[in-house]
């Protein structure tokens, strides 16, 4: 069985086991979007989930725009992103 | 530095057509170099948990598993003994022919975490593009809610991590793949609600002489239904789902039948609630962009996306060029397989000194025969599982087309009655349609329809394929073709 990896999202704890992806370690710890558009500040996250639309771009140690379907979570890793909330809230 | 090493046949892809050229095509004594965009083999049908961490996947999730740990065998051995090259996590961003064959320029699939190693370019005598497809959209509103996903994506979530990015599924669109998402949502503890399946399933009746023909391995269909009995899952045909409601994510979705011309029926809306994730697929777009790249002649097929124009040996219009798989032609895993084996065989007969034609040929017609009946399934699909003709009536001024660049179904209208953009080109320049990241890869089918008058036109959809750069690069990557293009100069003199 594999052991679980301690990673960060927007220095908060991120927990998830061994071997999944950036994406998936976000959307199973409850985050769903991580990102807002450009115009409309609308909320985004996982879509084609394959590497094709860069809906679910993140900043990763620093490095910004990677896919986090791409990405797999590795110890230490520093996730940062949009808040899910942050979207279209004050109104 | 052009330290760049020199193959007889590149292969681009390591799913079910690009597994069976490698090892093809290395078995046959080439020398062959594959490059994949994931961290390990198998494609989008054949993903599977990471290998370091879950060796042992018994394939549950899969269909023909067992092909697959063949083929895999083949590669692995050849890549044991140095016929194969293998550069898993890397992608092409460009390809060009030259005199003596084809340049690769290959560029990381992630800048974090464990950024794959390899050689920024590659080059080889012929070149393979076996770079598969990925699941067709049609915008509907709601569609850019967190929640909601390619079908294609929620099924390579459980594959590649063993779990659900969701709890309650709705999985719609058309084409039997909507089937093992479902079974894999159910096998994997999630909850569907329903699968909408626009077509009307008599749609298969012509055609199911030619289906029978297909071996019972190729027909995923029935497995699947023993799958939906057991976890109960809702079938429905002739259903579309027409809206999805949420605020900041999918809460519900609204459901319409179609009649026989595809339109939706009015009264027949329902509302299906408590759904916290959808998956929607309509076919498949396979990845054309390096094809057309690199000139190859292009065809619309009979389920409307663009695909590559080959011969029997998988050859492309371009000279050393060969396509396999979907972009070939969407026909599934089987029908990739084969035409992996042609294509591979084809790239190492044509580098290779000596010919073995008497050998080649009872094989060749028993190969051909195989893709022949594989391709007429296809047909039959493609033909039973049609876009349906009234999609834009979903549509409102306000919904999101293009997701990258967020325009809207009323932008589009209004290009295209004010400023004539009538095909996907001139709708680009005009609205900004498929100008971000994905370029077009995601709205390009639905904007090429939007745009004409009668369903996507093959100039709309050649125009949304060429991309020069395929995959987005940093400025330094772009900067390595100057720096090359001075030192091979310089070496030269």
């Amino acid at each position: 069985m594999s052991h679980k990896i301690n990673a960060t999202f927007n220095d908060r704890p991120l927990t998830a086991e061994d071997g999944t992806t950036v994406g998936a370690a976000l959307m199973t710890n409850g985050v769903t979007s991580w990102r807002n558009t450009r115009k409309e500040g609308r909320p985004r996250g996982l879509f084609c989930g394959i590497g094709v639309c860069f809906d679910c771009l993140v900043d990763v140690d620093g490095e910004p725009n990677q896919r986090a379907c791409m990405v797999r979570l590795t110890e230490g890793m520093r996730i940062n992103g949009a808040e899910p909330d942050t979207a279209e809230e004050e109104a | 530095m052009s330290s760049s090493q020199h193959y007889d046949v590149a292969i681009i892809g390591a799913g079910p057509a690009g597994l069976a050229a490698a090892a093809t095509a290395a078995e046959r004594g080439a020398r062959v170099v594959c490059i994949d965009a994931n961290d390990q083999p198998g494609g989008q049908f054949w993903r599977h948990r990471p290998e370091d961490t879950h060796p042992e996947d018994d394939g549950s999730l899969h269909h023909d598993w067992k092909t697959y740990l063949r083929l895999r065998a083949g590669f692995d051995a050849a890549a044991a003994v140095g016929s194969l090259c293998f550069y898993p996590g890397r992608q092409v961003w460009m390809a060009q022919r030259e005199d003596n064959g084809f340049t690769l320029r290959t560029t990381a699939s992630a800048q974090a975490g464990r950024a794959a190693p390899g050689p920024q370019t590659v080059r080889a005598t012929q070149l393979v593009v076996c770079a598969g497809g990925y699941d067709r959209q049609l915008p509907v509103p709601g569609w850019d809610l967190p929640g909601v996903m390619a079908a294609g994506g929620i099924q390579a979530f459980i594959k590649a991590n063993g779990m659900l990015p969701g709890k309650r599924f709705v999985v719609a669109g058309t084409g039997p793949f909507l089937l093992p998402v479902a079974a894999n949502i159910a096998e994997a503890g999630g909850a569907v609600a329903a699968v909408c399946e626009s077509a009307d399933l008599t749609g298969w009746f012509p055609h199911l002489a030619t289906a029978a023909r297909v071996p019972a391995k190729a027909l995923e269909g029935t497995e699947y239904a023993k799958s939906f009995l057991k976890h109960r899952i809702p079938y429905r045909t002739r259903t579309v789902v027409t809206e999805v409601l949420g605020s900041d994510r999918v809460q519900a979705v609204r459901t319409a039948k179609v009649d026989s011309h595809g339109r939706t029926v009015q009264g027949s809306e329902r509302l299906i609630e408590d759904v916290d994730a959808v998956g929607f697929g309509w076919g498949f777009t396979a990845q054309m962009e390096l094809p057309v790249a690199l000139g190859a002649e292009t065809r619309v097929d009979d389920d409307g996306s663009l695909v590559g124009v080959v011969d029997s040996q998988q050859h492309s219009s371009v000279p050393g060029l060969y396509l396999a798989g979907e972009v070939s032609g969407v026909g599934g895993a089987a029908l990739a397989v084969v035409e992996g084996v042609i294509a591979g065989r084809a790239a190492a007969a044509s580098t290779a000194a000596q010919s073995s034609a008497a050998e080649s040929s009872a094989a060749d017609v028993r190969l051909a025969r195989k893709a022949g009946t594989y391709r007429a399934f296809a047909r039959a699909m493609h033909l039973a599982h049609p876009v349906p003709a009234g999609w834009q009536d979903w549509l409102r001024p306000e919904t999101t087309v293009c997701r990258c660049e967020e325009v809207t179904a009323g932008d589009i209208a209004a290009a295209k009655e004010h400023l004539c953009a009538t095909d996907a080109r001139t709708m680009k320049s005009m609205t900004r349609t498929g100008m971000g990241w994905c370029q077009g890869k995601v709205c390009g089918f639905a904007v090429s329809c939007l745009a004409g008058t009668e369903g996507a036109s093959a100039e709309s959809l050649r125009s949304v394929a060429k991309r020069p750069v395929s995959v987005p690069v940093t400025l330094s990557e772009l900067l390595t073709l100057e720096d090359e293009q001075v030192l091979e100069t310089t070496t030269d003199h």
